[in-house]
């Protein structure tokens, strides 16, 4: 023993004491599922996309959104936004603005001309989409991002389907829409134009194509039988909008009446407002909290002056005048006839009923399954009943809006090209969900909501201009920075900061690690992560 | 620290953050951080003060660059660091009496001026038995001779190693070993105890300050400025303690937060006797919602409880409220 007076043993550090035997639960990190993310129709990872924009890096943001979803200047102009009816932000203050973010990075990619990457490499393998709306663009897109050769034949003069025949110039400009199309064909997608395809399977074996996805749209007007005089003029909304695009204004008179009460009903009476009608209302069956239409696009409306007679029903056209019975609802929502009669004036009649789909280029498929009007096919691959041939969009059963089309498009092309190499896709396991009980709210600073600014309503009103307009870039900025990042690792090092055993280990900007031998598991890391983005497990015994 | 919010997602709240400039991050934020209390300290899970150690130091190492030495009471934090013959600092540390840390390191502080050694700094160290009990007299001596120590005081409120007993930084209506949870006044009594920022404030040193492991720029901030000075300095950390205060191991940044939000601890700096900041509350909490993590409190609730103790408490924090102005 060659030691000091009164030392029998060796000094030494701490670290020789393994401190993480005691512990009964271990720190795990984790991702999970933000609401925003599970609620998307499109699929978007969008945590992930304003993870990116909140530095600034508005490139990768739109470079990680376009991953999912080709058409997010178009997106960030007409999508309902249900993300942001989810979004946990709103249980603090307000949710945060995803979609005018979202419109921003779209907006930026044209300013600055960002391409799409080239597939990595050719399949070989030929596809065929038929019709160029949102659901056929996103599958091109997305197969042709695969490798594979796709061919989108279009029956319209000019792609977009309803987005450019549905949608009214003041809620999607068409240099915008334009703009994501190009894109899309400059990454290698051949558009035909002007090619309508009255027989699937004859088009297929003429153009060898190995695979087909369909999403022709619903662009035939539904019937609604109304008595009517001789010189009533009654108009289809499908009809008048596809008009105001093809340059041929239709006359609608000073005072217009439209029947319906869907998006598209709005849609034509805030047309006829711009077309120069003194009066436009709105003539429904139901009430307002029964209306069908989005309550922004209602709320918008009835700011520009659009009337709306609730629980009402047109009986007679005349004219000049409209019969008009009163309404009411039975216990079970349904609207019953009143018998009391009023006049409403109005030199016409629009009627936005919904829309039904050609599905004549279906005849002769054998295994198709239609119902209802529209093609069933298997929610998880929307694969019809014909091996090979998917569709989707307005055309099968489903919500029909622009996001939900996208979303089809993306699920199709994955399966079709899955389909393709005779392989089947097995659905990915989804994250847990990223509960708001899962946060520290403590961490996030207060920061209202940026409201986007609108049009002038004397401006909106004696023309097509756009009504929303988008934000700037530092407020943009703001935006993606109210995120909360539910549920992912939002690179705070509060952990790193907060384990009293310093058993968190920072290995590089953003990832870290727990150091099993230390950590006590007493659950500082995570009751103090703002995002919720750790869970306790409890050790194995 | 009254700083503009310049990040929403999380403004300054957190460690650090990938998108805060880099001097606006903290100490322990920085893979770079000193670790001075290293790994395999015998603290107990979730241990405020081995927490609020590791912080003060590393950002005194820091201000400091390396060259610091520090002297310790005894109490938890010499005891779970080092146990005969193993270290868990990795700093100069000197440990001698309970009593007696104040005056290690004026002694330290005197022989580093002999030696003209200007650079090396020091740093005392205990809990607050060892400061505001055992060690009151040698840290009054320290603050009246101006000597160049800062001494910090981590106060978990009551001699925790020796199985929670009361000291005079224990607050009212707490139960300890020493005072019962019995009685019709059950807990530490009402109207006693010391309050040692006021305490050294009134020594008119340099620098006095309080803080909790909550807000790690606040304290970080605070330890650089006691360290941009020089002659006797004063901080006095809030570490809640889970065994001591009977509350979950991953309440204590939590319990400290609430403590500052309820008013119940006010978290202030002064010079030379002079209040001249204070930390806002950002959203008031009743003393009660506090109180209501911690086993030692929990006699004020219940059936019958004791709501008048509750009140009393309560009307302590508003009091603080209104004294330190905490509330805009």
């Amino acid at each position: 023993m060659d030691k000091p007076f009164a030392i029998t043993l060796d000094p030494g550090s701490s670290l020789a004491n393994k401190t993480g035997s005691w512990r009964t639960e271990r720190p795990v990190y984790t991702d999970r599922l933000p609401p925003c993310n599970a609620t998307c129709p499109a699929g978007e990872d969008i945590q992930g996309w304003l993870f990116r924009a909140e530095s600034g890096d508005y490139e990768a943001a739109w470079r990680h959104l376009v991953r999912d979803n080709p058409l997010p200047a178009v997106m960030g102009r007409v999508c309902y936004h249900g993300c942001e009816g989810a979004c946990n932000r709103a249980k603090l203050d307000e949710a945060v603005g995803i979609n005018s973010v979202e419109r921003f990075l779209g907006d930026e990619a044209i300013r600055r001309g960002w391409a799409f990457e080239p597939p990595a490499a050719e399949s070989g393998r030929r596809v065929l989409v038929v019709g160029a709306g949102p659901s056929g663009l996103s599958a091109a897109y997305h197969l042709r991002r695969l490798g594979h050769a796709v061919t989108v034949a279009e029956a319209g003069a000019a792609a977009g389907g309803m987005m450019r025949y549905g949608i009214p110039k003041y809620r999607l400009p068409r240099e915008v829409l334009d703009a994501e199309v190009a894109r899309i064909v400059a990454l290698g997608v051949e558009l035909q134009l002007g090619t309508r395809v009255d027989r699937i399977a004859e088009a297929m074996q003429a153009g060898a194509y190995d695979a087909a996805f369909l999403a022709v749209g619903a662009h035939i007007a539904k019937r609604a039988f109304i008595p009517a005089g001789d010189s009533a003029r009654i108009l289809d909304a499908v009809a008048l909008l596809r008009s105001m695009e093809d340059g041929a204004t239709p006359v609608l008179g000073r005072r217009v009446a439209v029947y319906g009460g869907g998006n598209t009903a709005l849609d034509v009476a805030r047309t006829a407002k711009r077309l120069g009608a003194t009066e436009a209302v709105i003539v429904y069956r139901r009430t307002r909290e029964r209306m069908p239409a989005h309550d922004l696009e209602v709320e918008e409306a009835l700011e520009e002056g659009v009337q709306v007679k609730w629980l009402s029903t047109v009986a007679h056209a005349e004219a000049g005048t409209l019969t008009i019975e009163k309404m009411r609802l039975d216990e079970h929502g349904k609207p019953q006839p009143t018998g009391e009669y009023e006049t409403l004036e109005a030199d016409s009649l629009v009627l936005a009923l919904g829309q039904d789909v050609d599905l004549a280029l279906l005849a002769g498929v054998p295994g198709l399954d239609v119902r209802d009007g529209v093609v069933q096919v298997d929610p998880q691959t929307m694969m019809t009943g014909h091996p090979g041939l998917f569709a989707g969009g307005d055309m099968v059963p489903a919500e029909r809006n622009v996001t939900v089309a996208v979303g089809h498009g993306k699920k199709a092309a994955r399966h079709i090209d899955a389909w393709l190499r005779g392989t089947a896709l097995a659905a990915e396991p989804k994250h847990g969900p990223a509960l708001f009980e899962r946060l520290n709210p403590w961490y996030y600073s207060d920061a209202p909501k940026t409201e986007r600014e609108q049009l002038e309503l004397a401006r909106r009103t004696d023309g097509f201009d756009e009504v929303q307009h988008g934000l700037t870039e530092e407020n943009a900025l703001f935006e993606a920075r109210r995120c909360l990042s539910c549920g992912n690792c939002l690179q705070c090092d509060n952990c790193y900061g907060v384990c009293p055993d310093n058993a968190v280990k920072k290995l590089a900007p953003g990832r870290y690690a727990v150091d099993y031998d230390y950590c006590k598991g007493c659950g500082l890391c995570a009751v103090e992560c703002p995002c919720g983005a750790i869970d306790m497990v409890a050790e194995q015994t | 620290m009254d700083e503009p919010v310049k990040f929403y997602q999380t403004g300054t709240f957190t460690v650090g953050n990938r998108l805060l400039p880099k001097e606006q991050r903290t100490v322990q934020a920085s893979r770079q951080r000193g670790n001075a209390l290293n790994s395999g300290h015998r603290a107990c899970q979730g241990c405020g003060e081995a927490l609020g150690a590791r912080y003060v130091v590393d950002a005194a190492l820091r201000a400091a660059e390396g060259r610091l030495i520090a002297a310790n009471a005894t109490g938890c934090l010499e005891v779970f660091s080092t146990p005969y013959p193993e270290t868990s600092w990795q700093l100069p540390w000197i440990h001698s009496l309970f009593g007696n840390a104040a005056a290690v390191g004026t002694g330290i502080a005197a022989a580093l001026k002999v030696k003209g050694r200007r650079d090396v700094r020091v740093i005392a160290q205990g809990g607050d038995g060892g400061t505001t009990d055992i060690g009151f007299g040698c840290l009054s001596g320290m603050f009246e001779r101006n000597d160049d120590v800062l001494y910090v005081c981590y106060d978990n409120q009551g001699y925790m190693n020796t199985g929670v007993q009361r000291s005079s930084a224990t607050p009212p209506g707490a139960r300890t070993a020493t005072t019962m949870a019995v009685g019709p006044e059950p807990g530490a009594p009402f109207g006693q105890g010391k309050n040692l920022p006021l305490i050294a404030m009134a020594h008119a040193i340099p620098y006095v300050a309080t803080a909790t492991v909550a807000d790690l720029h606040d304290l970080e901030a605070k330890v650089e400025r006691a360290m941009a000075l020089h002659g006797a300095r004063y901080l006095h950390v809030l570490v809640p303690c889970p065994l001591g205060w009977g509350a979950a191991s991953h309440d204590t940044v939590r319990l400290a937060r609430l403590a500052k939000e309820s008013g119940i601890f006010p978290v202030f700096e002064a010079e030379h006797g002079e209040l001249t900041a204070v930390s806002k509350i950002r959203r008031r909490v009743p003393a009660a919602e506090y109180l209501r993590l911690q086993k030692r409190f929990a006699h004020l609730f219940g059936e019958p409880g004791h709501p008048e103790m509750l009140a009393a408490i309560q009307a302590g924090a508003d009091r603080n409220v209104r004294r330190f102005g905490l509330e805009d």
